[in-house]
């Protein structure tokens, strides 16, 4: 079930994910001010949407320095591997029926596969900058992601079962009748958790850690650069959000509303999750974060994994 | 695992409270009569300048942000000749207020001074100057103090009596 105007869908979701992600940048800094009890940005344009304008020109404006010392090619991929990979998954995100660029048979795979890739451009930032800081902040950020995408893909593999597929439109339409985050509720969980290290957000930010390692593996980066970085994390949590609502809220399904609405209304529930847990819990120990993933939570992707095989198996 | 969920939703409730910003360009916050703002130079009930440039106020000043020059005018009367102030120094301690022992020198609860320019921030005596007598309106120096002034000989200020004649024997 390929659009059946590829062009155009393939220009709506780009342009669909990346103004997404660039408003964040305003709606993160509105929506911390709301649970802080401050205002955030609301002076430029109305309720300040703006900012995302002024921001936008500042980091263009910036000066985009490469320090002498680094890995000067290496440091100029990094941040457009990040920018790249996240942008490669909304290929196989179902927007809509009919709204997606490439409905493969494997999407869920290639989703998997891209976030692996995205770990390239965090410890390759690291290593080409040549800086102690931000050497231990790509190392985290090897060691992190690599523990916490092995339960990411486990704890999706009972989704996979319940559909009987890895694609991401048939998922969807595998949810019609129920929404898989019920049957699979401690796979959505898992997912929340490795989501949120996969992204690098607060409280998994220990690559980039600002209050023990400067800014982490982008400590040398400046300018657009930097940009890449800031926006592909924001793409990130867009991606990790519209993939939760995928996966297990059912993606476009929904009453009266076109499923465009649907989709995007449990997508933006789950950015907006992603920030008030920004806004609340603190980063734990590094140790502690390794402890977790293959102590706590890798077992129980496994149980999970087991019991719904189980269950299919005698269901079926 | 209960104690995050407990923050993330206590965090959550904060949606609903009243925020705490003051929205400051139009929403002025209340700023209290001895709020140390623009500092101000004020002048006796009659109308006379109250500084006696005595220079206590620039000595105080830990920025050394206060400069004059004393003189005299015909009747006696000490004056600065120029008194500056350079705001781009001013830290509004006050000390310069606690110093003067004419109350001339005041604080005011004025902070909208900002400028482009920092040359404009120096500010001369006629920036300074008030036309009344600012926090204390019955205070006059001239009319207390002891010291000779043209129109006010010795022992003709308030409060003061006469002076002893030391070559009459009379009691």
């Amino acid at each position: 079930m390929t659009s059946p105007y590829p062009i155009l869908s393939i220009l709506v979701i780009v342009m669909g994910a990346l103004t997404i992600a660039a408003s964040l940048i305003w709606l993160e800094r509105r929506l911390l001010a709301l649970w802080q009890d401050r205002y955030g940005p609301n002076r430029t344009g109305p309720f300040g949407l703006l900012q995302v304008v002024a921001d936008a020109v500042k980091i263009f404006m910036k000066e985009d320095w490469v320090p002498p010392f680094v890995d000067k090619p290496v440091f100029i991929l990094a941040p457009a591997i990040v920018f790249v990979t996240v942008l490669m998954s909304f290929a196989v995100m179902p927007v809509a029926p009919g709204l997606v660029v490439s409905d493969l048979n494997i999407g869920l795979l290639f989703f998997l596969g891209m976030s692996s890739l995205g770990v390239y451009s965090v410890v390759l930032a690291g290593w080409a900058s040549d800086n102690k800081y931000a050497f231990i902040g790509g190392l985290r950020a090897a060691a992190q992601m690599l523990s916490y995408e092995v339960f990411m893909g486990l704890s999706l593999m009972g989704v996979v079962l319940l559909a009987g597929s890895f694609s991401l439109g048939d998922i969807v339409q595998a949810q019609s009748k129920l929404w898989f985050v019920i049957p699979q509720f401690p796979g959505f969980v898992l997912f929340l958790i490795a989501g949120f290290a996969e992204t690098r957000r607060i409280p998994f930010d220990l690559p980039e850690a600002e209050s023990e390692l400067v800014a982490g593996y982008h400590s040398e980066y400046s300018g657009m650069k930097f940009g890449m970085f800031f926006v592909g994390e924001y793409m990130g949590v867009t991606l990790i959000s519209a993939m939760i609502a995928v996966l297990f809220f059912g993606g476009w399904l929904g009453p009266i509303l076109p499923g465009v609405v649907w989709f995007l209304l449990k997508t933006f529930l789950f950015i907006a999750f992603f920030i008030l847990v920004r806004a609340s819990l603190p980063r734990p120990r590094f140790d502690q974060l390794m402890s977790w993933s293959w102590k706590a939570i890798l077992p129980l992707a496994l149980a999970n994994l087991l019991v719904t095989g189980a269950a299919v198996l005698l269901w079926r | 695992m209960l104690s995050l969920l407990r923050t993330i939703w206590y965090v959550f409730l904060h949606a609903f409270q009243k925020r705490v910003t003051v929205q400051y360009p139009e929403e002025k916050p209340y700023l209290a009569p001895r709020y140390r703002g623009r500092i101000i130079l004020s002048r006796d009930p009659d109308g006379g300048e109250r500084c006696v440039a005595c220079n206590l106020c620039a000595i105080a000043c830990p920025v050394d942000c206060i400069a004059l020059q004393a003189t005299e005018d015909e009747n006696g009367r000490r004056y600065p000749e120029f008194f500056r102030i350079n705001f781009s120094r001013c830290i509004f301690c006050g000390f310069c207020e606690e110093a003067c022992p004419t109350y001339a020198i005041q604080l005011t609860p004025d902070f909208e001074m900002g400028d482009f320019d920092r040359q404009n921030l120096v500010y001369e005596k006629e920036d300074l100057l008030i036309d009344g007598p600012g926090k204390y309106p019955d205070y006059n120096f001239w009319r207390v103090a002891g010291v000779k002034i043209g129109g006010k000989d010795k022992g003709e200020a308030d409060h003061e009596t006469p002076p002893v004649d030391i070559h009459s024997l009379l009691p």
